[in-house]
């Protein structure tokens, strides 16, 4: 069985069915014909445009972790907690291991998502793009998914109303930070086109022969 | 569709999980890596079906403590309250805060549960080679994928409780053991539906025609 194969055709990564992929205007994106995944997505925005947002939510996610998400303050005293607060006052309290997974989810993750698609982003400007982007996509996706500030967010709001009753709670600037950031991180990659960079991208292959080539020649001058 | 349904898997080719570029390798099994982006190519998941069972099952048993156990121990006047995720939940109903009591009550009762039922689903009926409802089985696990995360929230609500309340001079918080184990099924589930591999669903229907639906 031989299925003629070029740069338009792509398998469903959620169900393998072979298709070609037809020419996407800006804005639209194809689905697969069995499963109905989306396959592929072309953003309308401008190409520099997950850049700045990437450099935005950096900012913002550098305030997010300095600044207080919120204070407390009951008969005179009053208290106040920044994201790394919550993760390191569960690991004192005897939960070092839940400690560990909420700066993990709400600290590390994101942190790490934006490094990399800030590196990506900038390296992908280069022609061609050097082939360790994809790497860094790969690891940027992984982040992603373990990335839970929404999660905190909403968290928060709870522990913050079970609390009220007590005392009188205060959102702090952190807060407005990670609202921000919630919208932000996720349109990175929503206003990348992946696929762009991956017709540009420098192959592996090629950078492999590359190097042999070049290594051949150093030790024929050495010679 | 009036031309036959190939999958890369029975044409010979295998897509990369990276970039989606496919390849041709000499043999399926061993297919080494992409040409273009250097992944590491992998017709199928790995052992998909035992590693999901394994970790599913290791979910199954944590949730039971998850449940049982107390997540937050209230101490005020001396007097030690503890709290697990229901009691969690009846008390922001019993305080006039319904909205946010189901909240809770979905994100941390019936995600992690309706996961756990969805995965097992999913999986006794790709090993029973099942062909029905392909479409809906693979919905059905984009779902168990997004919605994986929320389950996270109570935790996040057990530390910023306690984060918070701990300048108090008469109500102290602490975690209690509820909380590892609660961390534990959300993570666990989370990895199952990472190496669970959609398109072993639609591997059954082999070269018939896609059921229209």
């Amino acid at each position: 069985m031989t299925v003629h194969v070029d740069s338009s055709s792509i398998a469903c990564p959620d169900c393998d069915l072979l298709q070609q992929l037809p020419p996407l205007p800006r804005g639209t994106k194809a689905r697969c014909a069995r499963c109905g995944s989306v396959l592929a997505s072309r953003p309308s925005g401008p190409r520099d445009l997950p850049l700045a947002l990437a450099i935005a939510a950096v900012i913002t996610f550098g305030i997010a972790n300095v600044s207080p998400l919120m204070g407390l303050s009951a008969v005179g005293r009053t208290a106040s907690t920044t994201i790394a607060g919550g993760a390191y006052q569960m690991w004192l309290e005897g939960e070092p291991l839940v400690g560990a997974l909420i700066a993990f989810s709400a600290v590390i993750a994101p942190g790490a998502y934006l490094s990399f698609m800030l590196v990506l982003l900038i390296a992908a400007r280069r022609t061609p793009p050097p082939h360790w982007v994809g790497e860094m996509l790969r690891w940027a996706h992984h982040f992603e998914m373990w990335s839970m500030l929404e999660v905190m967010m909403l968290g928060i709001l709870v522990a913050l109303i079970k609390i009220a009753e007590l005392a009188s709670v205060e959102a702090g600037i952190g807060m407005y930070a990670v609202f921000a950031l919630i919208v932000l991180m996720p349109s990175i990659l929503v206003t990348f086109d992946t696929r762009e960079l991956w017709s540009r991208v420098d192959w592996v292959e090629d950078a492999a022969a590359r190097q042999t080539s070049t290594g051949a020649l150093v030790a024929e001058t050495q010679k | 569709m009036t031309a036959a349904q190939h999958t890369a898997a029975r044409a010979g080719l295998v897509s990369c999980e990276a970039c989606r570029l496919l390849s041709r390798p000499a043999s399926t099994s061993t297919p080494g890596f992409c040409r273009r982006c250097g992944e590491k190519l992998e017709s199928r998941h790995h052992a998909s079906i035992e590693t999901t069972w394994a970790l599913v099952i290791a979910a199954a048993i944590c949730y039971i403590p998850a449940n049982v156990l107390p997540v937050l121990n209230t101490t005020s006047l001396g007097e030690t309250e503890a709290d697990t995720i229901l009691g969690g939940v009846a008390f922001l109903y019993a305080s006039g805060s319904w909205p946010l009591a189901l909240i809770v009550l979905i994100a941390s009762v019936m995600i992690p549960l309706g996961k756990l039922v969805a995965l097992v689903y999913l999986m006794l009926t790709i090993q029973r080679g099942s062909i029905a409802n392909n479409r809906e089985r693979t919905r059905l696990y984009r779902i168990v994928e997004i919605i994986g995360r929320w389950s996270m929230l109570d935790v996040f609500v057990v530390a910023f409780t306690v984060a918070l309340v701990q300048l108090q001079p008469l109500t102290s918080v602490a975690p209690g053991a509820g909380v590892l184990f609660f961390a534990a099924v959300v993570v666990l589930t989370m990895l199952a539906a990472e190496s669970f591999d959609p398109r072993l669903i639609w591997d059954a229907s082999g070269g018939q025609q896609a059921d229209h639906g």
